[in-house]
């Protein structure tokens, strides 16, 4: 017999016959020649939005395919902040809606995504940040999203190693989110890719779409490098190759691709058990469960495709940090990478339908959309199966044409 | 890093010394356009995986925007060029055919 469900009797009883019964996590597939869906994009997002068509929907003929490896894009290079402190209501919704979800994501999926609600702070470092924040904090209460603006006493209550005084930026208080937090960002996509093979779905990696054809203004035939496959509808849930893969469906997308950049450092005895963010001198931080510090800053200012950027941003963001907490000063640095995000006009997602029927796009995440992972899915899910979802009608791209922008610059503006 | 020369004073900077101006080449929308034609030249980008063509400042330098045609899949630099040209000129393009034979210019606009 083996073991499927994963639980400590499982263990248990797996540690008693030298670990035999456990199975793949999700099944190998090959393409069939049809599907009803077709998600483009094994990432967090993708996996999501199949999961709840299966689960919301009963939509189960589901194929994932993924052009390298489950999980490797932006899922796997992001710094693993889950918070919901966003100004706009439709933000505040989806946001929200996906940071309730991570609550029991790992009892849902039964696969540990190690979702720690640590709290995450957003520090205020200029007058104008302290009253924009506050700003976001009344928002927050009347959106039902838990924030609150504290001083800066309480900062250093919460984290003894900040800096409060300067030198460039004093602390002036922060936006404080004690339901925030971190998950493990490949346990998202490994637990979601379980689930989904457990549906029947099948997930297909290094399967590469090489094109996009469709018949009177519906999408027919998705070409992969893994022969052609038919499908009645096409979700492109692929973060920064999305322009690349409008552009073979035939239309343009309103996004520009540039990379973002993260690092760890050495691991070292737990010294910050929360997450924060200082986004006036660019950089935030967190403790992960090994101790690393794990750091991100800034995008680059030029489009590019490569998943590497330039040195002087880390270079900015190591500068901030040091001076934020001055005991990171001597810290050795064990890793860099970069990941390729996908920029909106007005630094809010696609979550939309298209010019060619039945192609559905998922996009715009830019540099935030690792916290988004669940609520996405389920919207995403939700436009597919019934043509509507009202957690993503404020986020259809004719928002741009229309002018009815959802502006996050001041809440995404760097950090996330 | 990237490293740029400005074709205004001649002087070769690497991206510190620059800021960037995002696509080059979108014309304006004129009075009486379409809301569509507005989108286009506000928002819409050709954003592709490739040879691309932007506008730059030399901000900490001469001060003037020029022109720059790259590769935003290897970072290739392929030449820069005044900002006072509509479409990228004869050498530039050339210089992009030869790492890509058969390469359009606006390929799906």
């Amino acid at each position: 017999m083996s073991t499927r469900r994963y639980s400590a009797f499982a263990l248990a009883r797996e540690a008693l016959r030298d670990h035999l019964g456990w199975q793949r996590a999700w099944a190998k597939a090959s393409p069939k020649p049809r599907y009803d869906v077709i998600i483009v994009g094994a990432g967090g997002h993708g996996l999501a939005t199949a999961y709840y068509l299966g689960k919301n929907f009963g939509i189960r003929n589901v194929a994932v395919l993924e052009k390298g490896w489950l999980g490797g894009g932006n899922t796997g290079r992001n710094t693993t902040i889950i918070r919901s402190n966003y100004l706009q209501d439709p933000s505040a919704a989806i946001y929200e809606k996906s940071r309730a979800l991570y609550e029991t994501l790992s009892q849902e999926l039964n696969y540990n995504v190690m979702f720690s609600p640590r709290g995450v702070m957003m520090l205020a470092q200029t007058e104008h940040e302290v009253r924009g924040y506050k700003r976001t904090a009344h928002a927050n209460s009347i959106q039902g999203v838990t924030t609150e603006f504290i001083s800066p006493e309480r900062v250093k209550e919460l984290v003894p190693i900040i800096e409060l005084k300067g030198p460039r930026y004093p602390v002036l208080g922060a936006l404080w989110q004690a339901r925030g937090g971190t998950a493990r960002h490949d346990a998202v996509a490994w637990g979601y890719a379980r689930a989904c093979s457990d549906m029947g779905m099948d997930i297909i990696q290094n399967c590469e779409v090489t094109g996009i054809r469709s018949e009177g203004g519906q999408v027919t035939v998705v070409e992969t490098s893994k022969g052609e496959i038919g499908c009645g509808k096409l979700g492109l849930v692929v973060a920064g190759h999305s322009g690349v893969l409008a552009q073979k469906a035939g239309f343009r997308l309103p996004i520009e691709s540039l990379a973002l950049q993260a690092l760890v450092s050495e691991p070292i005895k737990p010294c910050m058990d929360v997450v924060v963010m200082a986004n006036t001198v660019h950089g935030y931080m967190s403790q992960s469960d090994k101790g690393e510090m794990v750091i991100g800053g800034g995008t680059d200012a030029f489009n590019n495709y490569t998943q590497r950027g330039s040195f002087h941003h880390i270079e900015e963001t190591v500068r901030a940090l040091v001076e934020t907490f001055p005991m990171i000063s001597r810290l050795k640095m064990l890793r860099q990478w970069g990941g390729i995000v996908d920029m909106t006009g007005d630094r809010s997602p696609i979550i939309s339908k298209t010019p060619v029927d039945g192609i559905f796009v998922n996009c715009g995440w830019g540099t935030g959309g690792f916290k988004a992972i669940p609520g996405s899915g389920w919207a995403m899910a939700e436009l597919m199966a019934k043509g509507h979802s009202p957690l993503s009608a404020a986020f259809g791209m004719e928002r741009f044409r229309e002018g009815r922008f959802i502006d996050e610059s001041v809440a995404a503006g760097v950090a996330h | 890093m990237l490293i740029l020369t400005c074709p205004c004073c001649g002087v070769t900077a690497d991206e510190t010394e620059l800021a960037g101006g995002g696509e080059a080449h979108v014309r304006r929308a004129g009075p009486g356009a379409s809301e569509s034609e507005v989108e286009d030249y506000l928002f819409m980008r050709e954003n592709p995986r490739g040879p691309h063509f932007e506008r730059w400042r030399h901000a900490y330098g001469c001060g003037k925007w020029f022109l720059a045609a790259r590769d935003t899949a290897t970072l290739e630099v392929f030449g820069t060029y005044p900002a006072q040209t509509t479409e990228p000129p004869e050498h530039i393009r050339a210089a992009i055919t030869e790492r890509h034979p058969g390469w359009r210019w606006r390929d799906f606009s």
